[in-house]
């Protein structure tokens, strides 16, 4: 009974994102069309954005999307309706920016409006709840992520996006782009590979002296508070003094600026989250447990590698998976000490106030955290699920 | 505990001597510096920068504050329960957003200055507060809800005299780690030109003067440490009053 009553009483947080999207599409511009990337552009709403009448089927498949939300409490329904709303407002503002551009215009930028982002944010949201609602298992949310994954590649590979501003940019820059890509994940994946392989045996030692783990704990506190911008900024000098007495350190790429302060910094702020949580992780193993393997003749080394270290698996991979969101991020602050990545367009774009720009450097930046923590979230959860 | 206490204090006095007359510190930095560059960061008074700075993280955090544990309270009662689950998720999915995109995304909403900077500090801010609210709150054991329902308490009288003064020390931790991230985040606002520590260490970066990244980098860092201990004292003078009283 109480079932039933609960799949016919409204969803207030449908209602809510519906509203947002209704208001959004009906008084914010879906487009933005320049002439080119500096001046200031002309509004365009829905309707009057897509060519024809293309933009009334659009707008009626929100419409519809927009009242299952509210009334539909079943799941599945609501993720269904949520991915057809997102890609109805992604494959129109496609259309709108094909259409909108002259042929073989160069300088023309059409950009998305606010009603763009504002629907595909709530779109996004109730895709986001109904998936949560479903408490999916670790295989199951990355069966998530990649289908959303597939579905963004085949949208950009498919050119439907290619008159967009962002996309513009993009193809201005196509190979600079991946070069600092790749120039990101090196920061972000090198610096965490070095901070595992120091902060394991540094959190192995801590947990077994507690005069270590007094001494270094506070120190690494400590370096997390000084903000990324200044720690990047003091590693220059010591390097480039480094590089200036040592003309081997420099032939190896070690700089003042660049790559290697950028990589030394955030190192530093890796160190924490592994140390700390192998330490906890290890502490967390039950006496019980070790005295069983210590009574079996297991040596130290043995109970570590076979017994503790398994254990406490799954708070390091926890701690592993704070390190690497946390170094995407800051990642992005390198490229004010020229050690590239995305950041590199999101400053540049900043210093040209274009935002296009900006987007460029921010949203992969963010697909990336987002891909990493709903990865390593999985994989921490699957490692906890199955007795080590 | 007295050592800790006295290189505090003395913390205290050295951040404030340096910000009042930056000059006396003038040969600690100048070896830091070539070709003669300035030591010492002078465009604009250290002390009102640091003002402005705290102030911006002040008002985020006030705002971010009120809203978390509004939002807190609203989906853990039952008019609100529709929320939860997305609500949870966003916190989540928050926290993966770098600060730096937050800042820059922020920018054409509301052009450039301190307001995308309030903007990025509030929303990244509200993210911790909220997680600590929630898990405040429903850590309170069922049988007190029971026996303060049975004690004949309406729903607002169990939120406010039961449930609210259990949640508060995790409520309090949440803020606490809030306006330390924000303290280090808000130099990053200087790059879309808000007024704040950041310009000290930008204007290092641009110019290669160590001596400004330092500087800037020290008082920041010296800020929010300082910052952290005195909130963590207050916390724990809260709760030993509130112990003694009941």
């Amino acid at each position: 009974m109480r079932d039933r009553d609960d799949q016919r009483r409204i969803d207030r947080l449908g209602a809510l994102l519906a509203g947002i999207g209704a208001l959004a599409a009906v008084l914010l511009p879906f487009v933005i069309a320049k002439p080119n990337r500096i001046v200031a552009g002309e509004p365009l709403g829905l309707v009057a954005a897509l060519p024809g009448a293309a933009g009334w089927p659009v707008a009626a498949v929100l419409l519809l999307a927009g009242v299952l939300t509210i009334l539909d409490r079943r799941p599945g329904v609501r993720l269904a309706v949520a991915g057809a709303a997102l890609a109805a407002v992604c494959l129109a503002v496609g259309v709108a920016a094909d259409g909108l551009t002259p042929e073989g215009d160069r300088y023309g930028r059409v950009s998305p409006g606010g009603a763009f982002w504002l629907l595909a944010a709530v779109s996004l949201l109730a895709a986001t709840d109904a998936l949560a609602r479903m408490s999916l298992r670790p295989a199951g949310r990355i069966g998530a992520l990649v289908i959303a994954a597939g579905a963004t590649a085949a949208l950009l590979a498919s050119g439907a996006w290619a008159d967009l501003s962002f996309m513009r940019e993009y193809a201005a820059r196509a190979d600079v782009f991946w070069r600092e890509a790749a120039r990101h994940g090196v920061l972000a994946v090198g610096s965490l590979a070095a901070a595992i392989a120091m902060g394991l045996p540094l959190g192995i030692l801590c947990h077994r002296s507690a005069r270590l783990r007094q001494a270094l704990m506070p120190t690494l506190t400590l370096i997390q508070t000084i903000p990324s911008m200044a720690l990047f900024g003091i590693l220059m000098a010591p390097l480039g003094a480094l590089a200036a007495a040592l003309p081997l350190a420099h032939d190896l790429g070690i700089r003042g600026i660049g790559l290697a302060p950028a990589l030394l910094a955030l190192f530093l702020y890796a160190l924490l989250p592994v140390v700390a949580n192998t330490a906890v992780g290890l502490a967390d193993v039950p006496a019980a447990v070790t005295d069983a393997g210590r009574g079996m003749g297991l040596t130290d080394r043995q109970l570590l590698t076979r017994v503790e270290l398994p254990l406490a698996f799954p708070v390091i991979l926890t701690g592993i998976r704070i390190v690497l969101v946390q170094n995407i991020g800051l990642a992005t602050v390198a490229a004010l000490i020229g050690g590239g990545g995305f950041g590199t367009f999101v400053f540049q774009g900043i210093g040209q106030t274009a935002m296009d720009l900006v987007l460029l450097g921010a949203v992969p930046t963010i697909a990336l955290a987002f891909a990493s923590a709903v990865i390593l979230d999985a994989a921490a959860e699957a490692a906890r699920r199955r007795p080590a | 505990m007295r050592v800790a206490t006295a290189l505090r204090l003395a913390l205290v006095a050295l951040l404030a001597a340096f910000l009042a007359a930056p000059d006396w510190f003038e040969p600690v930095f100048a070896p830091l510096t070539e070709n003669g560059a300035p030591a010492i960061y002078r465009q604009a008074s250290l002390l009102q920068l640091t003002i402005a700075h705290l102030g911006t993280v002040a008002v985020a955090s006030l705002a971010a504050t009120v809203v978390a544990v509004g939002l807190g309270i609203f989906v853990s009662r039952p008019a609100g329960a529709d929320f939860l689950p997305l609500s949870r998720a966003i916190v989540n999915v928050g926290q993966t957003f770098p600060p730096v995109a937050v800042l820059a995304l922020a920018v054409p909403a509301v052009g450039f200055g301190t307001a995308p900077t309030l903007i990025a500090l509030f929303l990244y801010g509200l993210l911790p507060i909220f997680e600590n609210t929630l898990a405040g709150l429903r850590q309170v054991p069922a049988a007190v809800l029971d026996s303060a329902r049975g004690m004949g308490l309406t729903g607002r009288q169990r939120l406010v005299e039961v449930e609210l003064p259990l949640a508060l020390p995790v409520i309090l931790a949440g803020v606490r780690y809030s306006v330390v991230v924000s303290i280090g985040t808000a130099t990053i606002g200087s790059t879309v030109a808000a007024r704040g520590l950041g310009e000290v260490i930008i204007a290092g970066l641009t110019s290669g003067n160590t001596a400004f990244v330092l500087q800037g980098g020290l008082v920041v860092g010296v800020t929010a440490v300082l910052i952290h201990d005195g909130l963590l004292a207050a916390e724990r003078r809260a709760m030993a009053a509130r112990a003694s009283k009941a």
